[in-house]
């Protein structure tokens, strides 16, 4: 089937089998192998994306139910070559050790923080239930994320 | 002066790949005309295997072969245990990469199908049709010791691997018939699933001109991956290269070569494209090894006073379908050497018995051996305080191991290196507030709310290892590292490391290392690991062994640089030897600061080579093999504050404190980072991790739907707490860290909710403690629900 997806700001059309997870048509068409796979039963949420702005498991939609749609990864999160604030935070917090749930971590905490401005840091572990990490013990992670929030409560 | 690098949590020098998705791991490289490879798998976990059918599957579309362990013949050897422990009465039954005639456990592969589309391939491997025969099955590995149980191997007699005895049992029952007090459990060491996040996968490409093969794949040894895959392939050791890319964790689960990298491998060789696999997590949980697996029978002996006196335990091992690489020294070597821990304890025997069974292989998973040990021991203590009517906390502080600087043999025969085992266990109590603490619960009691504290003192073996003791327990391989360091002309570094890690940081820590021992900027310096062309020799990283092992080559490949380089500008600058003073890279004649080179300026004419002293060699590079003398011994106590509801066996953990002493902390964030995840590996074998089979051997938690992963909600922000005793063998004084907070975090909890329930009448749950079981436990504690 014929799809056409804009991904971080392009359009690609490609004709694609119809059973092609959106997360295997990222990986394999495009190459944009920054968005993982952890599980294949949506739990782990290692290939978080953001689709029409809305956080999404690439891995639960097929390719052609995103003919037509926006999507975003983590390839394309940072913008004008300066990373976006929450891939600083992770950085700076050592919020990642094998970087394998980073991508996906990322993704959804962007996206949360956008929307929950100044979110507590129990709202924080709450919201990241759907994202697994095995390395980090989630202190980290938490602290990234909070660190995002509180600065854009803030601002 | 500079702030000093060594010592300062320092951002990660990998994260900017890592945050950006630039990384590659090994399902991220593509090569043009690469197969993929599915494998036809056993749903039975032990059945004969009558006939397989590929027809069909190999007339669908896009599908190049089908392969059976026939086909395959003697093309490749079996797959090798590489941990012979000796005196067992070791058994190494046969390990092919597909299974030939019987099948023993679900997930044991039968086939092997090649095609141009992952999706292809999966879908005609299940259109392979097998006829099996059904066998009877065993999980339990007490149960697969017993009388009249199915026999996994034929010649593997009673299901016994080896049976490996510690210590003298006569000695010990001496001890045990003459102490105030004998307690005893039975303790269940669940099985788990490491569950890296990144699961494993393996591309193999052949080129026929060269008999070079390229093997990348998730592994936590690429030198001991070529190992095997050239023993197993036939090719020569120069001819393989592995390749490990970026690796999404381990924990152990790398370690092993499986019959995967053998199969696409092996597949490259014979059709000369390259071949690809990589696994579902569902197919993880069912192959990838699984960690503990102990049922153990243990007693502890001790005086009326607390005084301990003795453990000893029988262990029955579960090995699961084959021995995997290493899977015989985890519950023998790892294991029993840890009775002791840091008491004075005089007695100690253990007897391991490695069973095979119908389950997924078993092997090294974060700690491997010696969370089973410790978590047998501080829950004997626990159980020891509650017999005499002591506090815990008083009878571990009175048996304590008092502070040594140099070296304190205990009775499993370790020489412990250094520790401070009483300051590490004040400092915890201090944080936890513990007295006050034991007043809380008190009053909180008379509310009807159960608050519980666990407390651990802890000592691990960890740095691994001295190579003549890795030989004397018959670890097929040595223990040491090696490291290059390569200054260019421009006065940038590479260092090459035979070790290869896979999210603890090391870029950065051993980074640290060469920049404080030659001053260079620690952004001027690149850790290469993780390909066995580009870097020297090594065995791995595991054993929380690459920052005491690897990094003390490396310091000492620096500090040969250091000595280089003095000479040099001495030389240089006219100046004698003697007269050299060195300061952060810079190297300046005593009494005349302004002459002065750079570390830089050094490296630059050892390259030019112009004028060097007499018998000095061009280049500036230094190379160092490091065998460790000794293994290094961090230590620490933690502690775990819960609540549980009594109404419905819900375990709030409240609050967690770690104080771990690893010697001198090189990047505390990174070390923080270790312990954090740690403790939630290990918390959560404690509180909801347990892969569970049925009786006739499927593997009920076989996804993320069924296993339970720690979650972000299920912990609180840890309370973290250090000491600094320094190893004094060791170059730069450092211990390992990367499996201490697994190593202690599960009695820590399991102990806390005990305790929160001792009210109540319950006194042993298995784990995982759910609250299910927490809850069936109070009723049953209570007459059976009242």
């Amino acid at each position: 089937m014929q799809v056409a997806i804009t991904v971080n700001g392009v359009v690609q059309e490609r004709d694609v089998d119809p059973r092609t997870l959106l997360v295997h048509f990222l990986r394999e068409e495009l190459d944009l192998t920054g968005t993982k796979i952890g599980c294949d039963t949506s739990q782990c949420g290692a290939c978080t994306v953001h689709l029409d702005g809305k956080v999404l498991k690439s891995c639960t939609l097929l390719a052609v139910q995103a003919d037509g749609a926006d999507v975003t990864t983590i390839e394309g999160l940072a913008e004008n070559g300066e990373h976006h604030p929450m891939q600083t935070s992770f950085w700076e917090n050592h919020g990642l050790q094998c970087g394998y749930c980073t991508p996906g971590m990322i993704m959804a905490s962007a996206a949360f923080v956008r929307d929950n401005p100044g979110a507590s840091e129990g709202e924080i572990r709450h919201y990241l239930e759907g994202n697994i990490c095995r390395c980090t013990g989630y202190h980290n992670i938490v602290k990234a994320v909070k660190q995002v929030a509180d600065a854009a409560a803030g601002s | 002066m500079s702030t000093r690098i060594f010592g300062s949590g320092i951002k990660r020098r990998e994260d900017p790949r890592l945050i950006t998705g630039e990384a590659r791991y090994t399902d991220d490289i593509k090569l043009p005309g690469v197969l993929h490879m599915a494998v036809v798998r056993s749903p039975y976990a032990h059945a004969n295997i009558v006939s397989i059918d590929s027809s069909a599957a190999e007339a669908m579309d896009g599908v190049v072969a089908v392969y059976t362990s026939e086909d395959i013949g003697d093309g490749l050897a079996g797959l090798p245990t590489a941990w012979l422990i000796p005196d067992s009465d070791l058994k190494t039954p046969e390990h092919p990469a597909l299974a030939k005639g019987k099948a023993r456990y679900v997930g044991d592969g039968v086939a092997i199908v090649l095609a141009d589309d992952r999706y292809r391939a999966q879908d005609a491997a299940d259109a392979v049709v097998v006829d099996y025969e059904e066998l009877p099955a065993v999980i339990d590995p007490e149960e697969a010791a017993g009388e009249g149980a199915p026999l996994v191997h034929d010649d593997v007699e009673g299901n016994i691997a080896f049976r490996w005895v510690m210590g003298d049992r006569e000695a010990s029952d001496a001890v045990f018939d003459a102490a105030d007090v004998v307690v005893s459990e039975r303790i269940l060491q669940q099985r788990l699933l490491p569950t890296a996040m990144e699961p494993r996968s393996a591309m193999a490409q052949y080129n026929p001109a060269t008999q070079e093969l390229t093997l990348w794949c998730t592994s936590q040894n690429p030198h001991i991956h070529r190992f095997i895959i050239s023993a197993v392939t036939g090719l020569n050791e120069n001819k393989v290269r592995v390749i490990a890319p970026e690796v999404g964790g381990g924990f152990g689960s790398k370690i092993p070569c499986y019959p995967d990298e053998a199969l696409v491998s092996w597949a490259s060789i014979k059709l000369g494209v390259p071949v690809k696999w990589t696994e579902t997590r569902s197919e993880n949980y069912l192959i990838t090894i699984h960690g503990r697996d102990h049922v153990q029978h243990v007693e502890m002996a001790a005086g009326n006073d607390g005084t301990l006196l003795g453990v000893r335990a029988t262990v029955y091992a579960g090995m699961g379908g084959y021995l995997s690489t290493a899977a015989p020294g985890i519950p023998t070597i790892l294991h029993g050497l840890l009775y002791v821990g840091p008491y004075t304890m005089g007695s100690v025997f253990c007897e391991s018995i490695g069973v095979m069974t119908n389950g997924t292989p078993t092997d090294a998973y974060r700690g491997a051996g010696r969370p089973e040990a410790t978590f047998l021991l501080e829950r004997m203590v626990d159980n020891v305080a509650r017999e005499i009517g002591m506090d815990p906390v008083e009878v571990r502080r009175k048996n304590l191991i008092p502070a040594f600087e140099d070296g304190y043999e205990v009775a499993t025969t370790l020489i412990y290196d250094s520790g401070d085992y009483p300051a590490a266990f004040e400092k915890a109590l201090d944080m936890a507030g513990y007295g006050d603490f034991r007043r809380q619960q008190k009053s909180a009691e008379t509310q009807g709310r159960y608050l519980g504290i666990g407390v651990t003192a802890y000592t691990e073996m960890c740095g691994l290892g001295p190579s003549q003791v890795a030989g004397a327990v018959g670890f097929q391989g040595g223990l040491w590292e090696s490291a290059t360091v390569r200054v260019t002309p421009t006065g940038k570094v590479q260092a090459l490391i035979g070790a290869s890690p896979h999210g603890q940081g090391s870029e950065t820590t051993l980074a640290q290392i060469i920049a404080e021992e030659l001053g260079f900027p620690v952004d001027d310096i690149e850790v290469i690991h993780g390909d066995t062309t580009e870097t020297p020799m090594g065995w791995g990283t595991y054993g929380s062994r690459t920052t005491p092992v690897t990094g003390a080559a490396l310091a000492q490949a620096s500090r040969k640089l250091k000595e280089k380089a003095r000479v040099l500008a001495a030389h240089l600058m006219e100046a004698n030897v003697d007269d050299i003073e060195y300061a952060d890279g810079s190297f300046s004649v005593k009494g005349s600061p302004d002459q002065a080179q750079s570390i830089q300026d050094v490296a630059l004419m050892a390259h030019l080579a112009w004028n060097m002293p007499e018998g000095m060699d061009p280049g500036f590079e230094e190379s160092q093999f490091y065998d460790p003398p000794n293994f290094v011994y961090p230590f620490g106590t933690h502690i775990a504050i819960v609540e549980v509801d009594a109404e419905t066996g819900v375990i709030d953990l409240q609050r967690y404190i770690a104080v771990d002493d690893c010697g001198p902390q090189i990047n505390p964030e990174i070390v923080a980072g270790q312990i954090h995840g740690g403790v939630v590996q290990g918390a959560a074998q404690a509180l909801c991790e347990g892969a569970i089979y049925s009786d006739d051997g499927q593997l009920l938690t076989g996804s993320m739907m069924d296993y339970c992963m720690p979650k972000a909600d299920m912990f609180p922000n840890f309370e973290l707490g250090e000491t600094v005793t320094p190893s004094p063998h060791h170059p730069v004084g450092v211990k390992g860290v990367g499996e201490t907070g697994t190593i202690a975090s599960t009695p820590t909890v399991y102990n806390a909710v005990l305790d929160a329930l001792a009210p109540l009448g319950v006194t042993q749950i298995d784990m995982p403690l759910t609250s299910a079981k927490v809850w069936s436990a109070i009723q049953d504690a209570n007459g059976g629900g009242s």
